[in-house]
């Protein structure tokens, strides 16, 4: 080692956005005036995932791991730990058994996880190729250019039961034998990191902290099914992602590991940067080429599929960012060593963002085949400020709610399935008490709906139709018979929509209607809303003998519906009163009542 | 200072024009197949949105429809038509801080500021905008000011957040 010690300070949007900047700017500024510049690295890293207690700061080699650090505790780092060798307890995870939870792998957050996609995410520094290659980058691919033919590649990919992360889990090495099977002058790869899940972030994370990763896995793919060109399709909304990647694909082109003649052979490879602009459609493959190619991202039916007619009609191979990360390893490692990770029909490792009202909330990587309840109340640590959990959500506004007594589920793509939800490409929203299923699933349908691109009637007509069905529902004036009217539509959607975004808008609403039968019954036939979320369904009033008068409710109330002396009891104008429960949050003898 | 600021607000829409940078810029994709949403980007980060008459000039620097570029820029929830105010405050709407209170944040924006989400304070100040999962659902509810984040809110919060960007 060239230094005693790193420290490393994650450098992600979240912990970005909590002035780690900052922190790394101090922790320079101290580590030089203790002159101990020589001896101390400090590292800026991708996500270490622990995003809740971000900025999250790692000091090697003794692994100390410290949580919520702001720029002014670089002064203690510094001088205790770095200086007398005295770790700052306070700052630890858990400063009463700080020994025990000084290292990261002691910590229940990390202690099922199992880090293949992420390995270097939190570990290396996502702008340096050469800590990149300290760690056994671009090792896969002078293996597969030097000691492997397509077909090999693909045989392993075969061995490995690698299934595509973006959401379908179709098996990569099929979709990469039909693109190298066609016999074309030019064919594309293209890697999806569109990620539109509103409310997920694992593919950000994984291009922030470790860009490499994906260009090595779609140069490979590019040598397998004889390609010479990349496209990265990425959210324009991704900066920092886009400003790592583009630094990537410079270091590598200096290095002889992209452009003309790669590593000496006949190969060559170039990858190239495109914006999306925020349309969740375009994440669908069809939809992402018509963006590719300039125009408006409409979905075309399929067959036939890109690996035959894609970017500019030549064959394309299209995979997202999680299944490209995944893949130098394998190649590295061997199918066979993957397969041994999952279950039965779904091999590896998923990268699931997990946030909600749940105690830890960030990204996670752990074995398919892990129960749901070893993440939300193992990893997660279970539900936040001790309420009782309702439902968690998978695969966000394509996915579905699923309940308590199925949390010992082990996760795969058949299984979560057979619940009505999908694995998706990685959300995992975890509900409480307080939430309403009906809202919940609102918002996706209402997500949905405005995503539609309108191309095809059963998606564009029939979840317009479909929210205001459910509108009725959160409105107490729902009946039965829309229930049943919602399903039928549900198959025709599920039947005849063009692509993947109209087939599965309506598995929110399907799942809610199987599985939470109870509170969409208070909803239709008692006109009560369960959590109190729908706002028709709520009053607020206030209790005369609770009341002192003191006025505070009137003033923050928006529209002046609250009226009454001051010392006397107020009364709340039900006619006017829009139910934002701004009164109630006022209030502090608790006269607002809820109902 | 004043002074710019006036000329600024001064320009009527009709006089934006592509500057040079701009023109080669477009002159430089052009050849490129699929060019136009790159070239929408670029145009948008130099104006902060797409001014109509830009759109014409980009239509015939690039030689295509007009209508092109309009359905183009109407597909494309990134790309606006309308100036955005001196800053905007962008709420996340995506699914962990719809569920931890991201509309209670824009009803509150929306009586601090009057005026709605999607639109510009008179002064031209503010803009409010929804925004999807910005990447940073462990701090929700979230919300960024001309891309500065601020995370884990409360109502209570907003009035010192505004006050860090009102008149700067
Ligand atoms: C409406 C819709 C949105 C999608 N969004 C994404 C996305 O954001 N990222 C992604 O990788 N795949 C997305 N997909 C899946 C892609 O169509 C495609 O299956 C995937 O990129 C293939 O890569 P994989 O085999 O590696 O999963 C979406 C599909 C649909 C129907
Ligand atoms: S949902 Fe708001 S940051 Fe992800």
């Amino acid at each position: 080692m060239k230094y005693k010690q790193y420290v490393l300070v994650c450098s992600g949007t979240a912990c970005e956005s909590s002035k780690s900047k900052d922190l790394i700017d101090a922790l320079y500024h101290e580590v030089l005036a203790a002159d101990l510049g020589a001896d101390i690295q400090i590292v800026k890293t991708g996500c270490f995932g622990f995003c809740e207690k971000g900025p999250i700061v790692k000091v090697l080699p003794e692994e100390t791991f410290y949580v919520q650090v702001k720029p002014d505790d670089a002064a203690e780092i510094v001088q205790e730990h770095l200086v007398k060798g005295r770790p700052v307890t306070r700052l630890l995870y858990d400063p009463q058994q700080s020994k025990a939870h000084a290292k990261l792998e002691d910590i229940d957050f990390y202690q099922k996880q199992v880090r293949i996609v992420l390995r270097n995410c939190g570990v290396i520094d996502p702008d340096s190729i050469d800590e990149y290659i300290a760690r056994d980058g671009y090792v896969a691919l002078e293996k597969v250019l030097f000691e492997m033919t397509p077909e090999g590649v693909i045989d392993e990919l075969r061995k490995s039961g690698l299934r595509g992360r973006g959401g379908a889990g179709f098996p990569t090495w099929r979709k990469w034998e039909f693109t190298r099977q066609v016999a074309s002058d030019e064919k594309y790869v293209m890697c999806n990191a569109d990620e539109g899940d509103p409310g997920a972030y694992m593919d950000r994370s994984t291009l922030e902290g470790d860009p490499h990763s994906i260009l090595e896995a779609m140069m490979i793919a590019g040598y397998t099914c004889g390609s010479c060109k990349g496209i990265i399709y990425i959210r324009a909304e991704y900066p920092l992602a886009i400003e790592r990647l583009n630094r990537a694909i410079s270091q590598a082109k200096e290095y002889g590991l992209m452009g003309e003649k790669i590593l000496g052979t006949d190969f060559c490879f170039d990858i190239e940067i495109r914006l999306g602009a925020g349309a969740f459609v375009c994440g669908e493959e069809t939809a992402l080429i018509a963006s590719t190619e300039g125009g408006r991202g409409m979905p075309i039916p399929r067959p036939p599929f890109p690996a035959v007619k894609g970017l500019w009609d030549k064959p394309t191979v299209i995979n997202n960012v999680e299944t490209y990360a995944s893949i130098p390893v394998i190649l590295m490692k061997g199918g066979d060593w993957y397969a041994k990770i999952g279950t039965e029909t779904s091999k590896g490792t998923k990268v699931f963002a997990l946030t909600g009202k749940i105690k830890n909330s960030g990204l996670i990587e752990v074995p398919m085949g892990t129960t749901l309840r070893d993440i939300i109340f193992g990893i997660g640590g279970g539900i936040k400020d001790g309420k009782k959990f309702k439902a968690v959500q998978t695969g966000g506004p394509s996915g579905g709610l699923i309940p308590e007594q199925y949390l010992d589920t082990p996760i795969d793509y058949e299984n979560l399935g057979k619940l009505g939800s999908i694995v998706g490409s990685g959300g995992m929203i975890v509900m409480d008490e307080d939430d309403c299923v009906v809202d919940v699933t609102k918002f996706y349908l209402d997500f949905s709906v405005d995503e539609s691109c309108g191309k095809c009637a059963p998606c564009r007509i029939g979840g317009k139709t479909l929210l205001t069905l459910l509108d009725r529902v959160s409105k107490g004036t729902g009946t039965d018979a829309d229930i049943a009217s919602m399903k039928q539509l549900s198959t025709a959607m599920q039947r005849a929509s063009l692509c993947g975004l109209g087939q599965t808008t309506p598995n929110p609403v399907l799942s809610i209607i199987r599985h939470f039968e109870d509170e969409l019954n208070a909803h239709i036939k008692d006109r009560h809303c369960p959590a109190g979320k729908c706002s028709a369904l709520v009053r607020y009033e206030i209790d005369e003998e609770a009341c002192i008068g003191c006025t505070v409710c009137a003033r923050k109330c928006p529209v002046n519906c609250i009226a009454g002396e001051r010392k006397q009891p107020h009364v709340i104008d039900q006619e006017r009163c829009v139910k934002c429960g701004a009164c109630l949050e006022a209030c502090k003898f608790n006269a607002v009542i809820k109902s | 200072m004043s002074e710019v600021q006036g000329q600024a607000a001064g320009v009527e829409e009709e006089d934006v024009k592509l500057t040079p940078e701009l023109i080669a810029f477009i002159a430089e994709w052009k050849p490129q197949p699929g060019n136009l949403i790159m070239v929408l980007h670029r145009v948008q980060e130099h104006f902060g949105y797409i001014p109509r008459p830009i759109a014409f000039e980009v239509a015939e620097l690039l030689e295509i429809p007009v209508a092109k570029v309009y359905g183009v820029i109407t597909f494309y929830h990134f790309f606006r038509m309308t100036k955005p105010g001196r800053h905007t405050v962008a709420v996340c709407m995506g699914t962990a801080c719809y569920l931890k209170g991201g509309q209670e944040l824009i009803d509150e924006l929306e009586t601090l500021l009057g005026c709605s989400n999607g639109s510009v304070t008179d002064d031209g100040e503010f803009g409010i905008q929804a925004v999807r999962c910005i990447g940073c659902c462990g701090l929700a509810p979230v919300l960024t000011v001309d891309g500065e984040v601020f995370g884990n809110l409360k109502t209570d919060d907003l009035p010192e957040i505004l006050a860090q960007f009102r008149g700067k």
